[in-house]
């Protein structure tokens, strides 16, 4: 790493280049855990995650568990921490808590915001700083909380722009796009979270979710046999495959198509990806979910939504979405070379059970523990974090690809082919802002 | 699970129970020499295999799965992990089951098809790294002329609701 600059990570990336030491380096990633993922609102979870009072999940933010559970009023996310001896409240991934969090090992217990409800035995505090009304014998609330049409967010510091602001046009337009689709304008949340780890840093996925250039290199193999598959269907059933083969079919696109895509970079490093799915088919689904949108919103607006096509938006530095499929994937970032992904997805509230199947298609596809798509994803993650922590053979990794090309208007980058590295130098810009604050 | 713990037990011959014992060998065999043709063909036309996320989950129709494949997708994913392409296959998995505890649940008496469960240990091994598969199966067999086929695969391992490290290319 080039001599004092853990004083000023920043000095790490350059406009066309970044340093290796930015995904490597332990110290680095200490440091973007206090100024980044401790400094931003990062994704929590989705209000109908909880959806009875005392329901809970749990979580990550930085280096720290949280907890977002339901009470009486509303959605509250806390600190998993026992105010009296530190211990972990809620051990396991989610369920429901009953009216109060109750720590396993004295019996504190604990209202489901958090506050002290009583201890087991109240004799022996006459005269100490014990005080049941004071929040330090409480269960901490995060610092900020902000909730963005169901999707709940969380900030552990204090001050920055509000979550509206923070997540911009540019971010706030995941949330639009996937809750519009819903004749009700909601969404509603799958109870079930796959949970998959990286052993490489939390950059490198999110990279690869804006990149158009890897797709149909990385994932030829399963595009190309879903090619195959979708012919043999025909053939020996007379009836078209299920729309699951032509996702992965979809990769093996020409490097032409890939490059007539867009992509938009936005304040806070929140990058957008222009869709390339043909999303809207004249099937009897697509059709219905038309009409009950039409009747919802009118025809007008109706082709307003559905002609929104984005593949995915990326809410820097903790989420990816893609509304049309109605997927994410939370990232938590565990060390500097591991990666906790969280992938859900959602049903659209009103709208007709096909196009939950064909988001379910997608989560079994591309998102499931037997994806054949993130198998080459992740081997590639992999390759590029033990490559970058060797000492020799170079430092520095690439952004070049159309570097100072993209034209920038009112903030926003928008990229002049789908395969410029524009997204990454977006990312790096954020990163490079976050980093050098108090420097 | 509930199911399970009541726990029928066929009062089968030791014929049933050795024709289903090899069976399941050969299948266990079969995927560990990732011989493709022949696991296609251990599966009826309408076969399933599926590993359903959760151990109280009760049909993979419309719910997420870790695994919900007909004969298409398994022959999808056949035809993906032997691409030359497929880099992640490079090298390739090495896999070893070892499959015990096998007891025949019930044998319907005119068409001879059986349900039969039973448990499965497997270490994989792919680019100097090794893991370890545990859980059970429950096998819905069809009597064929050709011997058993498997209308319905389900495979319980005990660590569905955990964190994955890294995918499953292929079936366990």
């Amino acid at each position: 790493m080039p001599d004092g600059i853990l004083g000023n990570p920043g000095n790490l990336v350059e406009p066309d280049r970044v340093h290796k030491a930015c995904y490597t380096d332990d110290e680095i990633f200490e440091q973007e855990l206090d100024k980044i993922f401790h400094k931003s609102w990062i994704y929590i979870g989705h209000e109908t995650q909880v959806p009875k009072v005392g329901d809970y999940w749990t979580t990550w933010v930085g280096r720290e568990r949280m907890i977002l559970c339901r009470g009486e009023n509303g959605v509250h996310v806390l600190y998993n921490r026992c105010p009296h001896r530190g211990a972990m409240l809620c051990q396991g991934l989610n369920g429901n808590a009953g009216r109060t969090f109750r720590c396993a090992y004295h019996a504190w217990t604990f209202n489901l915001d958090g506050s002290l409800f009583r201890i087991p035995v109240e004799e022996g505090y006459d005269g100490t700083a014990f005080d049941p009304k004071d929040p330090l014998f409480s269960m901490k609330p995060a610092e900020q909380m902000g909730i963005y049409r169901g999707f709940v967010f969380a900030k552990l510091s204090e001050g920055g722009p509000d979550l509206d602001t923070w997540l911009g046009r540019g971010a706030r337009a995941a949330f639009d796009d996937i809750c519009n689709r819903s004749p009700e304008g909601e969404v509603e949340i799958v109870q079930n979270c796959f949970r998959v780890l990286q052993h490489s840093n939390w950059k490198i996925f999110l990279e690869n979710q804006l990149d158009a250039l890897h797709p149909s290199i990385t994932h030829h193999s399963t595009g190309e046999a879903a090619a195959e598959m979708q012919k043999i269907y025909k053939q020996r059933t007379g009836d078209d495959p299920p729309m699951g083969y032509q996702f992965l079919a979809d990769f093996t696109l020409p490097y032409e198509k890939w490059d007539s895509l867009s992509t938009f970079g936005h304040p806070y490093g929140h990058t957008v990806l222009g869709g390339y799915m043909g999303l809207r088919p004249r099937d009897p689904i697509t059709v219905s979910h038309e009409e009950a949108l039409t009747k919802a919103y009118g025809a007008e607006r109706m082709d307003e939504i559905l002609s929104t096509n984005v593949h995915h938006v990326l809410v820097y530095p903790c989420l990816s979405v893609q509304p049309p499929l109605q997927q994410l994937r939370a990232v938590r970032p565990l060390a500097a070379g591991k990666t906790l992904t969280e992938i859900w997805h959602f049903r659209l509230k009103g709208a007709p059970e096909g196009i939950y199947e064909r988001s379910l298609a997608y989560y079994y596809h591309v998102n499931s523990p037997s994806t054949m798509v993130n198998a080459d994803d992740l081997q590639n993650f992999n390759a590029c974090h033990e490559g970058l922590s060797l000492g020799g053979g170079g430092d520095w990794v690439s952004f070049h690809r159309n570097a100072g090309q993209d034209p920038v208007e009112n903030g926003v980058t928008t990229s002049v082919t789908g395969m410029s590295e524009q997204p990454m130098r977006n990312m790096f810009a954020a990163w490079k802002e976050y980093m050098s604050a108090g420097n | 699970m509930a199911k399970d713990k009541k726990a029928k037990r066929a009062k089968n011959g030791l014929d049933t129970q050795r024709a289903v014992e090899q069976f399941l060998y050969n299948q266990a065999e079969i995927l560990d020499e990732r011989r493709w043709d022949d696991w296609l063909d251990l599966f009826t036309k309408d076969g399933k295999y599926w590993m359903p996320p959760r151990e109280d989950q009760e049909t993979g129709e419309g719910m997420p799965n870790i695994f919900y494949e007909d004969l298409f997708l398994m022959d999808m994913r056949a035809r993906r992990v032997e691409h030359p392409y497929a880099h992640s296959q490079k090298p390739k998995n090495k896999m070893s089951h070892v499959i015990g505890n096998v007891v025949i649940e019930s044998e319907d008496k005119k068409t001879g098809d059986v349900v039969a469960r039973s448990k499965f240990h497997v270490v994989e091994f792919r680019n100097d790294n090794q893991r370890y598969f545990a859980g059970k199966y429950r096998h819905h067999l069809k009597k064929t002329k050709d011997g058993y086929k498997i209308q319905l695969q389900r495979v319980d391992i005990v660590n569905a609701e955990g964190p994955f490290d890294y995918v499953l290319q292929f079936w366990l």
